[in-house]
């Protein structure tokens, strides 16, 4: 209720006022007092003095007070006029009573209305942007990189977009598992990243409600289209780069036949893994055939070794055997003869000569000192 | 007029504020990604800035247009492509196996009244449109067998879901423009262990095949060795048998007795008798 009798108290005392700046506006500067102490105080302690030159700047209201409020718009007039320095006593408003400074106010909204022309109708255009021009929400026209100009704020509306920034989506992460059915039923852990840019930046604006969104949702799609297609093997081995381009191909005729306006740079594989709970096995695999391997080089080092001896005995007995050829039985005396100087000086001799001793060997000792010998 | 407005420049303020206002709504700006019906007291009079299909971009429709103020109403309606997001549906195949299938379907509103007098705004012909999504795609997916749920693009299975859907949406006003296949997966629990226990033991299957392959190669070679070895040894030795034993026996000889390198065999004590063939000499020659 108060608010309805301040705004009473306002409207009378906006018309108050109209009798002119030198007729007291009468008690309603204090009848309106209700609401708001700390600016009607001056509402209400003085009335509005009676030359519009000897305002004092303290009526200016200091608080959100409505009585203060309710001084004309001469009261307004009279405190932007003391604000610019009170210049143009008598001389600016002419004989126009109640508008002193009229052109003050004129110079200002001039100066406020080149200035918004200035900013809307010039538009720097960097060289990755293109701006695209609606005139009254109709799309017109594209400007280029430089400096466009187009008809002024409200008419024309200029959107710049960025055509040259290639965007990043990334599908999938290293640390989690994101899993897809492979063409043999299989399972596989895939992460992937699509990179794009806006091709069309008129159709980009216009044609799909959550562009981004869209081509997450595509790439996703069209990466499971894909994958269904080829067998687990491939796809974590020779495939990847195969998956790659049909992904990019599906991405691009899905998103033309949205009329998207964006361009697929290309798609790549980050990762393409059996997932963790079979990865053992799948090690399983890798280490049997490093078994294999190591099978058949170790039969092929037995082989060489084989080999090698084999003909190094066979070159020597050749060899032997041709000297053999020249001289038979004498060769054969020596070797026999150089074989036992070199056996018999390496062991224990005993010779039995004479006849008729009995030959008597402690058996027991001998043995004896065979393992003392083999202990020393 | 001009003293009225002088001698009441509030009112005349207010009063122009209004008017201004006013003009201002009679003409609103249509954009190009929206196109509107003008209703007027609740009745559908005329359509702003309709979807064309083939229509470029900039087309006559959008731009400045006019309306009846204060009786004529604009309700806006997206002309862009929108899209329903399907929750994920477990469909099951002719097989019985089970598939969780995450799909979605874009459409357009090609029928801007229709869609007023049915559904008045975008979200609900979205909630309209995704049971029955859902359930196409069911019906669809459960008539093939679970390899083909795999690659559906391929037998055309998504375009029937498409021309399904596309059925009752013309009911709304809208168009369904595709319908894709998002994710297809096992569901958690028994499917998708099953299918980790088909994948290790296939794993493991072809751990042994390669190391039996591997041990198969290194016995070949080993014996190849061996046949080879023999080769030679008969190609040299075979000349002179009766050598061959001599000269084998003196180097067996060595080897037994004295070692050839390697390891020094146990000590040997030999006891010879003066008949030896060694001390044929030793007892001198009875001349």
């Amino acid at each position: 209720m108060t608010i309805l009798s301040g705004l009473g108290a306002r409207a009378r005392g906006l018309f108050n006022d109209v009798k002119g700046p030198w007729g007291p506006s009468g008690g309603d500067g204090g009848g309106g007092g209700k609401k708001g102490g700390g600016g009607s105080g001056g509402g209400d302690g003085d009335p509005p003095s009676p030359g519009p030159w000897g305002e004092p700047a303290k009526r200016r209201p200091r608080g959100p007070g409505p009585t203060s409020n309710v001084s004309s718009l001469d009261e307004f007039m009279r405190r932007s006029k003391a604000r610019f320095g009170g210049d143009g006593g008598g001389g600016l408003g002419g004989g126009f009573p109640g508008r002193p400074n009229n052109s003050i106010i004129v110079w200002g909204v001039l100066g406020f209305v080149l200035l918004w022309l200035l900013f809307t109708t010039m538009h720097r255009i960097a060289p990755e942007e293109r701006g695209v021009v609606s005139r009254f929400g109709r799309y017109s026209h594209t400007l280029g990189p430089g400096i466009g100009f187009t008809l002024p704020s409200p008419i024309d509306s200029v959107r710049k977009i960025d055509v040259e920034n290639i965007r990043n989506i990334d599908l999938g992460t290293t640390g989690t598992e994101t899993l897809m059915l492979t063409g043999d039923q299989n399972i596989i852990d895939i992460a992937y990243s699509v990179r794009w840019n806006i091709r069309d930046p008129e159709l980009y604006l216009f044609e799909l409600a959550q562009p981004d969104e869209t081509i997450r949702q595509v790439a996703e799609s069209a990466m499971r289209a894909a994958v269904s297609r080829v067998s687990l093997n491939d796809a974590i081995g020779e495939g990847r780069g195969d998956i790659e381009t049909q992904v990019a191909d599906i991405m691009r005729q899905v998103l033309d036949s949205y009329r998207a306006g964006v361009r697929i740079q290309g798609v790549a594989i980050k990762q393409a893994d059996p997932p963790n709970a079979v990865n053992d096995a799948f090690k399983e695999v890798t280490a049997a055939q490093q078994e294999a391997q190591s099978y058949v080089n170790q039969a092929r080092a037995y082989a060489l070794q084989l080999t090698a001896k084999a003909q190094g005995e066979a070159t020597s007995f050749d060899k032997v055997y041709e000297e053999y050829r020249l001289a038979p039985g004498v060769t054969r005396r020596r070797m026999y003869y150089e074989t036992m100087e070199r056996i018999l000086s390496k062991v224990d001799k005993t010779i039995v000569e004479t006849p008729g001793v009995t030959p008597y060997l402690p058996l027991p000792q001998i043995q004896k000192s065979q393992p003392r010998e083999q202990g020393q | 007029m001009m003293a009225l407005i002088r001698r009441r420049p509030m009112l005349s303020g207010l009063v122009g504020l209004f008017l201004l206002f006013t003009v201002l709504g009679s003409f609103p700006i249509v954009p190009e990604t929206k196109q509107a019906v003008v209703v007027q007291f609740g009745k559908p009079m005329r359509i702003l800035n309709r979807y064309q299909p083939n229509e470029p971009i900039g087309g006559p429709g959008a731009g400045l247009s006019w309306r009846i103020p204060f009786i004529e109403n604009i309700v806006w309606i997206d002309k862009r492509v929108l899209d329903v997001d399907m929750d994920r549906q477990q469909v099951l195949s002719t097989d019985q196996l089970r598939l969780e299938v995450d799909a979605f379907a874009r459409y357009r509103i090609v029928d801007p009244l229709r869609m007023y007098i049915r559904a008045r705004s975008e979200e609900r012909v979205s909630d309209a449109l995704r049971p029955i999504l859902g359930s196409e795609l069911r019906n669809e997916l459960g008539k093939r067998p679970f390899s083909a749920l795999l690659s559906p693009e391929r037998q055309g299975v998504m375009e029937n879901v498409r021309r399904g859907l596309d059925r009752v949406a013309r009911q709304y006003g809208a168009e369904i423009i595709d319908v894709r296949i998002k994710k297809a997966d096992l569901p958690d629990g028994t499917p998708l262990q099953s299918a980790y226990d088909r994948m290790r033991t296939a794993r493991l299957q072809e751990a042994r095949s390669i190391r039996a392959q591997g041990a198969k190669q290194a016995a070949i070679i080993r014996a190849e060795a061996d046949a080879q070895a023999a080769k030679t040894y008969a190609a040299s030795f075979g000349r002179d048998p009766e050598f061959y034993e001599f000269y084998r026996a003196m180097q067996s000889y060595t080897t037994t007795f004295i070692g050839d390198g390697g390891e020094t065999p146990s000590p040997t004590t030999i006891i010879l008798s003066p008949n030896n063939d060694y001390l044929k000499e030793f007892t001198g020659r009875g001349r």
